[in-house]
């Protein structure tokens, strides 16, 4: 899951992992970024190393570069050398040396996990913006730099499975606002044609919902109750706020048609939630939506 | 973490005059604008030059990664190392700007004034160059966490020494944690000062110790890994800035001091959604930590309110005008045909989502708005078009002063 900050990548994730949790799957969310919102939107503190269950088939946990190195040493007979390699900071200057070093430690984890058959489906709440395409990119990187070694052997098997679509996809994630539509775009060919992934159907979060009838409301309609007391509105409030929604909607289909002419993936639009944070209730109206788009898609379309 | 609702106070309890954004912009020389991504900073920063600019001062932009129809409209196709000035005519197309008044933008290519400060601090060409040349030096100008912060801020003290222009506004890059701007040349010296790659760098005066066997055989461990070509372009890179380091924590120093001096002012760029509310707090928090004080408050795409409406009586009166019988709406406002009823229905509901929606925002700004104490706020609406030319960013501006 792949988009850049504050289009609502960890929302989506989280709403993703609850739609194939309800079509019967075995979800494990990674989180490769230290803080993020993922936990509060099941209602659970926030996450370590090791797994936790969010909710019932749906379990996360997150992913340092750090730990990641701990591991890989302690299971390449290193374990001597593992902690004082991360704590003394000398990851800080190898991970500088060799650039993506951490991408894929981390990635090489996510990989092991996946050979390891541990859930169906594996969801990593990707770096946010640019770094997305430089984390995606770190493997074909690294194996351009590195020329021997276990991590050139690391890189090798991750490029493997980053670039096969039956095991790999990314889902990317927006607004449908003239500036992340723009970048999307761009994010898009990247990741396709210098890192050689596999692109799903696009998430358009953010949607808002059209209101039946509200379209033929921008006339002044004549209401006794409409007298501006009393928490009520007037009629002249009512037609102003109608229109600065169809005017809202409007642009937005606008943004999704731009994309849709751009780009020529399958969309899912996730609906604006007016009232209230995200929490629980929030991520499974939002998976309703994820589910309903999913079984939209157009079956050939999908692997 | 430390509490910041007493601790934005520095300068503002010190006395300064009780500041508004209009006279931060006349009375200050640096702007830094920091904040998360996806709020609008880049297009804060620029409101806020050319306001200056406006206003008779000489005014310099430092844009980091600008949306592109925004970097056309300042001019700014491609990275450049030096603030290029940008026609009157462009954002003065009415003249009715104070005259005086010069603007500038620079797009901050990072890597280039990275080699600059090498350049700089060589002690000659050939210590530079064997810098310039080392891979891993490279790693460190151009993909280095951190080094994009560090280098925002280099290039604000750069402008500031020339004493060209009387009022730089810096965008900082949109990076999750304010910790990296801030920490960026402290976490490069971190990186200089690495114990064990000091000691190995280092043998000869440091005798056969048992630091420096275990450090060798650490190294070693480290080679099998990724290969020794790796490690010998550390190594180089080591030497090659050995006595460097001193000036370099000389320059971060000095910037620091004067990013918290009365003449730089920070201002905290937001939008009303929660996550970047908590962003914002963030930032907020970690600025207080450095002694540095938040000034003002830029919220962007505020959606409008409607004053008097009340969420739970329009969702009511929508109620009230429709019967929902399985599939069917029927009427009950015995005076509207049915058409008419479902439309006055349907902007009650919408009203009431608006409103809540406003209720929200207000509520999210209120908590950060009390964190951070008495500072300039300002709200600029949700605007029905991305702002990307002088026009929009002057409306920007007006919102803004």
């Amino acid at each position: 899951m792949a988009g850049k900050g504050g289009v609502g990548k960890t929302t989506v994730t989280a709403a993703m992992s609850v739609a194939a949790a309800r079509a019967g799957m075995s979800v494990l969310i990674v989180e490769v970024e230290g803080k993020s919102g993922l936990a509060a939107c099941f209602g659970h503190p926030p996450l370590a190393y090791a797994e936790a269950e969010l909710r019932p088939g749906v379990r996360a946990r997150t992913l340092t570069p750090d730990d990641a190195l701990v591991e890989y040493l302690e299971d390449h007979g290193l374990r001597r050398i593992s902690r004082r390699l991360a704590s003394s900071g000398a990851l800080e200057v190898v991970a500088t040396a060799v650039p993506g070093m951490k991408d894929i430690l981390v990635l090489g984890k996510v990989k092991q996990l996946e050979r390891g058959g541990v859930a169906d489906l594996i969801l990593i709440d990707a770096p946010a913006a640019g770094h997305a395409v430089s984390f995606l990119l770190s493997a074909q990187g690294l194996l351009d730099a590195v020329r021997v070694g276990p991590i050139r052997k690391q890189a090798a098997d991750v490029v493997e499975l980053l670039t096969d679509p039956a095991r790999c996809q990314v889902m990317l994630v927006t607004l449908p606002e003239e500036t992340p539509v723009t970048e999307l775009v761009e994010t898009a060919f990247q990741i396709e044609d210098r890192a050689g992934l596999a692109l799903g159907p696009v998430v358009v979060n953010g949607c808002v919902p059209s209101i039946a009838g509200l379209d033929t409301a921008t006339v002044t309609l004549p209401d006794p109750h409409t007298n501006g007391t009393d928490g009520d509105a007037t009629a002249a409030t009512l037609a102003a706020a109608a229109r600065f929604r169809l005017d809202l909607e409007r642009r937005q289909q606008e943004q999704c048609d731009r994309l849709a002419h751009a780009l020529p993936l399958p969309q899912i639009r996730l609906p604006f939630l007016f009232t209230a944070d995200i929490g629980p209730a929030e991520i499974d109206t939002l998976a309703d939506a994820l589910a309903g788009g999913i079984d939209a898609l157009d079956p050939v379309a999908q692997p | 973490m430390t509490d910041a609702g007493a601790g934005g106070g520095g300068r503002a309890a010190a006395g300064a005059e009780s500041a508004s954004i209009a006279s931060i912009l006349r009375t200050r020389r640096v702007v830094v604008c920091c904040g998360t991504g996806g709020v609008g900073k880049t297009t804060t920063a620029a409101a806020l030059a050319i306001q200056g600019a406006r206003d008779g001062r000489h005014a310099v932009v430092v844009t980091i990664d600008p949306a592109k129809r925004l970097a056309q409209t300042l001019g700014l196709e491609q990275l450049s190392n030096t603030a290029h000035e940008i026609d009157r005519t462009l954002w003065d197309v009415d003249d009715t700007a104070v005259a005086g008044g010069r603007l500038h933008a620079l797009m901050l290519d990072a890597e280039s004034t990275f080699d600059d400060l090498v350049r700089q601090y060589a002690h000659d060409e050939d210590q530079a160059s064997r810098i310039l040349g080392n891979g891993f030096y490279r790693n460190i100008a151009g993909s280095l966490s951190g080094t994009q912060e560090y280098m925002a801020m280099e290039k604000l003290y750069e402008l500031h020494a020339t004493g060209s222009f009387d009022l730089i506004v810096v965008d900082t890059p949109p990076t999750r944690h304010a910790l990296d701007f801030l920490d960026a040349p402290r976490r490069l010296t971190r990186l200089l000062d690495n114990r064990i790659f000091r000691l190995l760098m280092t043998p000869a005066r440091a005798g056969f110790r048992v630091g420096t066997v275990a450090a060798q055989a650490f190294l070693r461990t480290i080679a099998r890994v990724v290969g020794t070509e790796v490690i010998d372009d550390v190594l180089a890179f080591f030497r090659a800035f050995e006595g460097m380091e001193e000036g370099f924590r000389t320059r971060a120093n000095e910037m620091l001091a004067l990013l918290g001096s009365d003449e730089s002012a920070f201002v905290l760029v937001t939008s009303p959604r929660h996550d970047a509310v908590v962003e914002a707090t963030y930032f907020a928090d970690r600025l207080a930590e450095g002694s540095l004080a938040v000034e003002a408050l830029v919220v962007n795409r505020v959606h409008p309110r409607y004053p008097g409406a009340r969420p739970d009586v329009l969702r009511a009166r929508a109620d009230q005008l429709l019967v929902v019988d399985g599939e069917d709406v029927g009427e009950v406002a015995s005076n509207l045909d049915r058409g008419a009823a479902l439309a006055l229905a349907a902007q009650y509901e919408n009203l009431a989502d608006l409103e809540e929606l406003a209720i929200r925002e207000e509520r999210e700004l209120r908590g950060l708005e009390q964190r951070i104490g008495t500072v300039a706020v300002a709200h600029v609406p949700e605007l029905a078009h991305d702002v990307h030319d002088f026009d929009a960013l002057r409306a920007v501006a007006h919102h803004l002063v």
